[in-house]
């Protein structure tokens, strides 16, 4: 899976709340369409994405197949104290991918 | 008809129809939400592909890389905005994305990427980025001329089972609706393109694919000259707009 483009700050101020971005490159394929012989194409779409800091969750979402391709999450967060943020999603066909980023809470 | 003549004459006065005399980008007939799209490039999905791109720009292949010969890609600023270009040497005209494959065969001792493959449309993204805000300034003096020319008669040309040429919609109806659609003036002004009907990235040659099967003609070969010459002449054609790649379209 190719890298996603992630933004998120790296420096933060206690408990006032941030954004996170995400734009994670995906066929989100349905399950729904047929290729040129008739065959269904099977349905691979990201299913599970989770965001946790120090193994606290702070946001997490199960996406459907109505999402378009490469889907764009944005969400806000809020750290009272320095941490990683970890974010990992898991596709239909197994693939795990994950992005790590270190947040300083000044 | 009277009536439509009087209103024309009311309104029409100080109103000139928006045609050929201001020249707008598919971005100003696009939706807020696709334009907001392109504004941001942490939301515009094309920058996966830039992202890519600039990862194969650094990666050695034949012992080098694009990055060896022209260094950082920033010294690419400007070369989008040039192409497509008449080459001489060859006797026609060079697409960017032909440009790019030529440099890999006959320089760096590559293969050739694939027509509408991830890579080369990073690569052709990313170089286009370079030019990005940079007024599109093809030259067509000379034979380029006569190249662009060729372009022209086919963009006036009547095809298809349809039966219509580029320019009944694009020049004469821009602005007014097919369906629930603007139509553009059809600009190649941000290629490659993010299409949200595609659910992903394509070039200038897809694009024109989808019209020409649109109007149910039969669509150019990707290396037949005509195609490239069409391509010229509607670079000329968006002369007065600003590179705006990697765009993002309906």
């Amino acid at each position: 899976m190719a890298r996603p483009l992630l933004n998120v700050p790296r420096e933060v101020k206690a408990g006032q709340s941030f954004e996170v971005r995400i734009l994670i490159q995906h066929a989100m394929e349905t399950g729904f369409r047929r290729d040129a012989m008739g065959a269904v194409v099977p349905r691979d779409i990201i299913h599970r994405f989770e965001c946790t800091v120090e193994g606290e969750e702070v946001f997490s979402a199960t996406l459907h197949p109505a999402v378009s391709a490469n889907p764009y999450l944005v969400f806000t967060a809020r750290l009272e104290r320095s941490g990683t943020m970890v974010l990992r999603w898991v596709d239909d066909a197994g693939v795990t991918a994950e992005e790590r980023v270190a947040i300083r809470v000044a | 008809m009277w009536r439509s003549a009087a209103l024309a004459l009311a309104v029409g006065l100080a109103v000139v129809p928006a045609a050929a005399e201001e020249k707008r980008s598919g971005y100003d007939d696009a939706g807020p939400q696709v334009r907001a799209m392109q504004d941001d490039d942490m939301a515009n999905p094309a920058f996966l592909w830039v992202q890519q791109g600039a990862a194969l720009w650094e990666r050695r292949e034949a012992g080098r890389s694009c990055a060896d010969c022209h260094g950082a890609v920033e010294a690419m600023r400007g070369v989008a905005a040039r192409h497509p270009a008449f080459d001489a040497a060859r006797g026609r005209v060079v697409t960017l994305e032909q440009q790019v494959n030529l440099c890999r065969t006959e320089r760096q001792g590559a293969a050739a990427l694939a027509a509408e493959s991830d890579a080369l449309l990073g690569v052709v993204a990313l170089v286009g980025l370079q030019s990005r805000g940079l007024p599109v300034d093809v030259d067509v003096s000379g034979p380029a001329g006569e190249a662009a020319a060729r372009g022209e008669a086919f963009f006036h040309l009547r095809q298809g089972q349809l039966n219509l040429s580029c320019a009944q919609c694009h020049d004469r109806l821009a602005g007014q609706s097919l369906a629930g659609s603007r139509i553009p003036q059809g600009h190649a002004n941000a290629y490659p393109i993010y299409r949200l009907e595609w659910q992903g990235m394509g070039s200038l040659h897809r694009r024109l694919r989808a019209c020409l099967v649109g109007v149910r003609a039969e669509p150019l070969g990707r290396d037949d000259a005509l195609l490239a010459e069409l391509e010229l002449f509607l670079a000329s054609r968006a002369k007065g707009l600003h590179v705006e790649t990697p765009g993002v379209r309906p």
